[in-house]
């Protein structure tokens, strides 16, 4: 009874990532395969880049309250025809160019932050108007017209691999080597976490519990790294995006500014009665919104090797999407960066498995849209007794 | 004997992994005031959600004999066709509908396709008379206090043509006027002929109103005072409760209080925020010493949770004006943070409004206004905050599997503990508690009154807000007595009465 009890829970935590699992197996089988190739497995990273970047920042958004930015998208956008102009039109460095971009993105979420803050105007009106207006700025400063090429320079910050320094056929061994290396720096501080807690006599998990966990996500790394070195090795833009989800996943879990974002979520009141400045805490998270859709415009440049007025098209409602089926809650409070990662890669997962199989545009959405709205009714449902609320 | 109005036989209700219900007996007779007590979770509010069909016929065990028939109701409304009507702690009224489109709420005049409002406004302003409410029927909800409120709910019942009439905590938000309006209108119901069942923690008024009270325990019932039969007094009936006989509600403290001010405020006056031309607070001025107990009362609207909050940092009002001084030093808190630095410390009377996060763990709760002393650099130690957290929970005794447990999985005295952990935590020496009892029961108030009495002990000072009066004379030192946003007396523990303070009050209303 117990043991039924534990593996329901664990079953009900790690749902999704079940789900993710499946969805791969039933895409690899019904592609025969192909859905596994080492350069799927790449562009599943290269092509998705900017929703795992998006995704992070939309979290941080959502978390205030299930407030939703609606404006990533033409703000990508937008920063891309700024970066486009500057390096092409106007042959600004493209290392200062990439500054001007992150300032140019800074400056979209304060202002956007200012009014949902400082001003208290409802975030979902606030970005509405953003994304028009970015949308059509972008097109100003375009003059409707796609720039390209892209300097070679930037593209290669994005675009290229981390070079191999052993130099085997058809194996990048330094890809694989990282793997590892990631793999064995996880496991150590894991344990050494786990002895640290056992010394100081603090409740630890069980250790069978931990080791399967562990042995569970090295599988994947080792598997997925084994995959890339296959072919070109490490994509520079999952180095980004490894960063970023570093940097996030730390901040929302172990910095007391990550913990306000939560408890902001949960209940502002209280919280502004706990000393803390709620209204910061909305502005950081436009504020930081606006910063991470300069970088995802970045990276967007760079793989459409343009800057053109449509791109970034619907991008905001990929990381709306992700971080839902990542468990963040429509009511804000809760949700977490590795719950978001795999929203993204479930989304990636789906994209990239249905153009392999060759579905219809049309009915993807369809499929993207059921798979959106059954994880946020599984959420919401698993969390009470009855599927349908008493009246 | 009267006739038997309703039985409620052997009815057992089981939640997933408790017993709320174990054969549970309740008879209630024609035109008789039946009282129903018992501590938080003892099952009143279950075993009225069953007799309502809120939980559906099937989900329980036992028989409903209303009427000298059994009844088999799957949904509220099947239970209000028999005239049973339930009238819920929180009140639920549409703030933007007018008075009486709230009273025919589902159960509008007139077809399906066209309400007939004329009607309506006029049956709803012969109800709302019934029940002494002057105000027209097209009033806004909005624009009526919560004492008009709870009349409203019960004109709707009475529209709904009730014969049975719940009332669940009917005066847990009201004033002693209102509530004492309240209990008056239910006595004249009665000699009409009304039945009614009314739920309360406040013993005073039960004692007053009630014919029979049946008292409820961990789920069953415990025994049915009859007013004819039995002596009834509020300690017999705690004894029933807590199942043992509670000989001091106020636990002792020795005598702590020094001569010195933790904390004094001179001439604070404070406007409303949004009509800031109102005063809410007027001229006020107190002080509480190290080491002392006071209790601040008076009626609803007096102005003092608005004057405590005022003071913490400024977190109501505006335009506010006047001295604070905390350890004899003249202080501006501006800020909520200065005021925690300042330690101060103001537990509010909302818990679940304004003072936890109820989707987040007890952990995280216990640390949010003072995380510095957990983190380093910004960076959390979840496992000292684990320990932190844990060890208060000991201290204050809080009944949870973990800390990790969400807040919203407690009951209510456990989430005052949970709230109060996390101001001690803050390390205050002058602690505002607003309303620090308000919905929990008398097992959970006495500990938290120890709690109190410890803190007093180790020199802090407490500012007990609070609306029962007993509370107040039981626990303070010195008690102040506030009234439409003015201090109007201050009596030291000894000298001070209920009928005393009331007596201020009132003195202090004829004089405006």
């Amino acid at each position: 009874m117990e043991n039924k009890v534990k593996v329901y829970e664990v079953l009900k935590k790690y749902t999704m990532v079940l789900v993710l699992f499946i969805v791969v197996i039933l895409f690899t089988v019904n592609t025969g395969g192909k859905m596994l190739l080492p350069q799927n497995v790449n562009n599943l990273i290269a092509q998705n880049a900017y929703v795992f970047i998006l995704a992070t920042g939309m979290l941080f958004c959502i978390l205030t309250g299930g407030n939703i930015d609606l404006s990533v998208g033409s703000v990508v956008c937008f920063v891309g025809a700024i970066g486009g102009t500057l390096m092409i039109t106007m042959g600004v460095n493209p290392y200062l160019s990439m500054v001007a971009m992150l300032v140019v993105g800074a400056l979209v979420g304060a202002m956007q932050g200012f009014w949902i803050a400082y001003v208290r105007i409802p975030p979902f009106i606030v970005t509405l108007a953003g994304m028009l207006v970015f949308r059509g700025l972008s097109n100003t400063v375009l003059k409707g017209m796609t720039l390209s090429p892209i300097p070679d320079s930037f593209l290669r910050l994005f675009n290229t691999y981390v070079p191999d320094f052993f130099g085997m056929e058809g194996f990048n061994l330094t890809c694989f080597l990282v793997g590892i290396l990631v793999c064995l720096i996880y496991v150590a501080t894991t344990l050494m976490g786990y002895r640290r807690k056992k010394q100081k006599g603090y409740r630890v998990d069980s250790l069978k519990s931990i080791v399967a966990k562990m042995v569970l996500i090295c599988a994947v790394v080792i598997f997925f790294m084994f995959k890339l070195a296959q072919y070109k090795g490490i994509p520079n833009a999952l180095i980004w995006v490894a960063v970023i989800i570093a940097i996030y996943s730390y901040i929302s879990s172990k910095t007391t500014i990550g913990r306000y974002f939560y408890a902001v979520g949960g209940n502002e009141k209280a919280t502004r009665l706990s000393g803390i400045d709620t209204n910061k805490i909305f502005f950081l998270a436009y504020l930081n919104m606006g910063i991470l859709a300069a970088v995802a415009g970045m990276v967007t440049v760079a793989r459409l090797n343009s800057a053109n007025p449509t791109a970034g098209n619907s991008y905001e409602m990929d990381a709306i999407g992700a971080c839902f089926i990542g468990g963040a809650s429509a009511y804000g409070g809760t949700g977490t960066v590795p719950g978001v990662i795999v929203g993204a890669t479930l989304m990636g997962v789906l994209n990239l498995g249905m153009s392999i199989m060759g579905v219809d545009q049309n009915l993807q959405k369809v499929v993207k849209g059921i798979v959106l709205v059954a994880a946020v009714i599984f959420d919401v449902v698993s969390k009470r007794k009855s599927f349908i609320v008493k009246q | 004997m009267a006739k038997i109005l309703l039985e409620m036989k052997n009815i057992t209700k089981t939640f997933p992994g408790v017993k709320a219900l174990d054969n549970v007996n309740l008879e209630v007779e024609q035109g008789e005031i039946h009282a129903l007590v018992g501590e938080n979770g003892a099952g009143k509010s279950t075993l009225m959600n069953v007799l309502s069909g809120i939980h559906p016929y099937g989900s329980y065990t036992g028989d409903i004999i209303y009427e000298d028939e059994i009844c088999k109701f799957n949904k509220i409304s099947d239970s209000e066709e028999k005239g049973i009507v339930i009238i819920h702690q929180e009140l639920a009224l549409v703030p933007y509908m007018t008075i009486a489109e709230n009273m025919y709420l589902g159960n509008e005049l007139g077809s399906k396709m066209s309400i007939d409002w004329d009607e309506t406004y006029k049956a709803a302003d012969g109800y709302l008379k019934t029940v002494g409410l002057k105000e027209p029927a097209d009033t806004l909800i909005k624009d009526i206090g919560v004492g008009k409120q709870q009349l409203v709910e019960i004109a709707k019942a009475l529209a709904k043509k009730a014969k049975l009439l719940i009332l669940d905590e009917p005066t847990a938000s009201l004033n002693e006027d209102d509530s004492q309006a309240l209990l008056d209108l239910l006595l004249k119901f009665k000699a009409e002929g009304m039945t009614s069942i009314i739920i309360s923690h406040k013993l005073n008024e039960i004692a007053y109103v009630a014919d029979k009270i049946t008292i409820l325990r961990d789920g069953s019932t415990i025994e049915t005072l009859d007013k004819n039969t039995d002596e009834i007094t509020e300690d017999r009936i705690i004894k029933g409760m807590v199942g043992r006989e509670l000989v001091d509600r106020f636990p002792k403290r020795p005598h702590t209080k020094s001569q010195e001010a933790a904390l004094s405020v001179e001439n604070w006056n404070v406007y409303h925020p949004l009509y800031s031309e109102r005063k809410v607070v007027d001229n006020v001025s107190f002080h509480v010493n190290k080491g002392e107990v006071i209790g601040i009362c008076g009626l609803m609207g007096a102005g003092r949770t608005e004057l405590a909050m005022s003071i913490f940092g400024k977190s109501y009002g505006v335009n506010i004006s006047g001295t604070l001084k905390i350890q004899g030093e003249k202080v501006k808190l501006n800020h909520v943070k200065d005021a925690i630095k300042h330690k101060l410390a103001y537990v509010t009377e909302d818990r679940k409004g304004n003072g936890l996060i109820l989707s987040n763990p007890i952990k995280t709760n216990t640390t949010l206004a003072k995380m510095e002393a957990v983190s380093k650099r910004m960076i959390i130690d979840k496992d000292k905050e684990y320990l932190v957290a844990d060890e208060y929970r000991k201290k204050l005794n809080t009944k949870c599997p973990t800390v990790n447990q969400n807040v919203e999985n407690l009951s209510g005295g456990n989430q005052q503990k949970v709230l109060l952990a996390k101001w001690m935590f803050a390390e205050p020496e002058i602690l505002i508690l607003d309303e620090p009892t308000r919905g929990i029961d008398v097992g959970a108030k006495y500990e938290i009154y120890c709690i109190i009495n410890e803190l007093v002990a180790e020199g802090k000072s407490i500012i007990m807000v609070s609306s029962e009066l007993p509370e107040v004379l039981g626990m303070s030192d010195r008690i102040y007595i506030m009234n439409e946003g003015r201090m109007v007396g201050e009596l030291s523990a000894h000298e001070a009465t209920q009928e005393k303070i009331m007596a201020s009050i009132l003195k202090s209303d004829k004089g405006v």
